[in-house]
């Protein structure tokens, strides 16, 4: 049976409102580094809420570790971790003294499972006299996770523990959910940031309570429809209106200092006919060249076309 | 008197003995999109709050739309616009209840409120929404809203502070055609962000790097000089080389 399981999960917060999540179904296998990819908004949080036993659903099944998240709420609390999106830990208590009281909490010590959280900890135990509310951002998120993991759960659920991260400490930061993969951990994580898709195993891009698809990040790649085409020019920004202008298009959107852009149809002229219209609105130097679409593109390929 | 929307010269921000910002200079042109970019702890938000009157500088100079920011913060607040993806609207404020509040502190009239208001609405697609909670609207609707509500008195610069976190990727480029949009009406733009693509639709980005700025230019010759392709490169080159620990 697989670690985390949801089978047709709903949950409304606000009458009359559209649903947070909407008959939301995917299972996560022991062991696996499982993202759930998508923007504000989108449920990520409230499906963490459930699995953590937190939130109970209106409708749908979820199991953790085999167990029930209405039924066995208990089990669950003691053998999953969890990070919240928030930094929830107690800022008045010491580095030390928050990593002591959840061991506590669950029944173990510090020492009983220290090689699991040793990489991160000694990050910061230079500081483990100091307040919790006195860390920087990066050393928080250390500490969080530490405590999330000091019991050595079976799972382990991060709710955008990379939000508002800089570019290096992001990358610092799935380096060390690797080595815990490795350790056996089954993680959930979750992000907004779509370059982060490509380090999951399998990921499932969620929007507005319904999830787009589930797949390893190389076949949603893969099943991008058609060809993918990246345009160059010093005055990209200048390019996007006429580009898209273009009869032919079926998108054209700005990535970093490219376009990006896919044609209704793939015919083998269309990429030198569009050049051809480009240079009669004064576009010059243009180059076009076809690409492999990222995880960003196929969401926003998904958000364009939902079916 | 100069048309600079920034001038910054030696800015400085001490601590006690830790130099948060130290000695950063640079220049910003009226209508220019200039990115202000930097790993956590680097010294940005303590060098935004400096430019945008909410903090002395511990020494330096620096001019923001003209006025000192050392004698004449309350001017330079009343030039300038504020967005932050952590705080930026009421949400058990009606859509048109913003607008007035936000219209009223940054000192329109009653009658500028309502044409600013109607326009506002109408070039947002709002009409529809305008008497429901912005707390009911979906997030990339609300951002579009801050931002414009942010440039409703027409600053001469408007200050971005990650504006689209957590934002959708179709929505997300939206909300940079916004920005376009203020700055070819000669809006200065000065923007944080984390999203590195983001950084390509600047004209130049400054990067800070343990409070100093370690690089300034146009993205294509920030690649060019780092031998990159991509910003992400550049950004890796020069924040794995931060001696700070983050924020």
């Amino acid at each position: 049976m697989d670690t985390v399981v949801l089978e047709n999960i709903s949950k409304s917060y606000i009458k009359d409102a559209p649903p947070a999540l909407e008959n939301v179904s995917f299972s996560v296998k022991k062991g696996e580094l499982f993202g759930l990819i998508g923007p504000d908004g989108a449920g990520k949080s409230t499906i963490f809420r459930i699995l953590t036993t937190l939130l109970l659903s209106d409708a749908g099944k979820a199991t953790v570790a085999g167990y029930d998240v209405v039924k066995d709420f208990h089990q669950i609390r003691s053998c999953v971790g969890y990070m919240p999106g928030r930094f929830s830990l107690y800022q008045d208590l010491t580095v030390e003294e928050n990593l002591n009281f959840f061991a506590t909490l669950f029944g173990t010590t510090i020492t009983e499972n220290y090689a699991l959280i040793k990489d991160i900890y000694e990050q910061i135990a230079p500081f483990k006299n100091r307040r919790a509310g006195k860390l920087s951002g990066g050393m928080k998120q250390k500490l969080a996770l530490s405590c999330a993991l000091v019991h050595r759960p079976e799972v382990l659920f991060l709710d955008e523990p990379t939000t508002g991260v800089d570019a290096v400490s992001r990358q610092e930061f799935w380096d060390m959910l690797k080595r815990l993969k490795n350790e056996g951990i089954t993680i959930v994580v979750s992000t907004p940031y779509m370059d982060e898709a490509s380090l999951c195993e399998r990921i499932a891009l969620i929007q507005t309570g319904h999830i787009l698809s589930i797949d390893t990040p190389d076949n949603i790649v893969a099943a991008y429809p058609g060809k993918l085409y990246a345009l160059r020019s010093p005055k990209v920004h200048l390019l996007l209106p006429d580009t898209r202008s273009y009869e032919g298009i079926r998108q054209c959107y700005a990535a970093g200092e490219k376009l990006h852009v896919a044609f209704k149809e793939d015919g083998k002229d269309h990429p030198a006919q569009l050049l051809t219209y480009l240079k009669s609105k004064g576009h010059q130097t243009v180059a076009i060249q076809e690409i492999r679409p990222d995880i960003e593109d196929c969401f926003i390929e998904k958000l364009s076309n939902p079916k | 008197m100069n048309n600079k929307a920034i001038t910054c010269k030696d800015l400085t921000k001490r601590f006690r003995d830790f130099f948060a910002v130290n000695h950063i200079s640079f220049e910003v042109e009226q209508g220019e999109i200039f990115g202000f970019l930097g790993a956590n702890g680097a010294g940005k938000t303590t060098a935004m709050r400096m430019l945008c009157g909410l903090s002395y500088p511990t020494s330096g100079e620096a001019t923001v739309a003209g006025f000192n920011v050392f004698k004449q913060q309350e001017e330079i607040k009343k030039n300038i616009g504020y967005m932050s993806q952590k705080f930026s609207l009421y949400e058990s404020l009606t859509v048109r209840e913003n607008i007035r509040f936000y219209g009223g502190v940054y000192g329109l009239s009653d009658k500028q409120l309502k044409e600013k208001g109607d326009e506002l609405i109408e070039k947002l697609g709002m009409q529809q929404e305008a008497k429901m909670m912005v707390g009911s609207l979906p997030l990339g609707w609300k951002q579009k809203l801050a931002f414009s509500v942010a440039i409703i008195h027409q600053p001469r610069i408007v200050f971005l502070d990650e504006p689209t976190g957590g934002v959708d990727p179709v929505t997300r480029r939206q909300f940079w055609d916004l920005i376009y949009d203020a700055a070819e009406r000669g809006i200065t733009v000065f923007v944080t962000t984390h999203y590195m693509d983001e950084a390509e639709y600047c004209n130049r980005i400054s990067i800070m790097v343990d409070g100093r700025i370690d690089a300034l230019d146009t993205p294509a010759n920030l690649r060019q000089q780092f031998g990159a392709t991509s910003m992400n490169e550049v950004f890796y080159a020069l924040a794995r080389s931060a001696k700070r620990s983050a924020d």
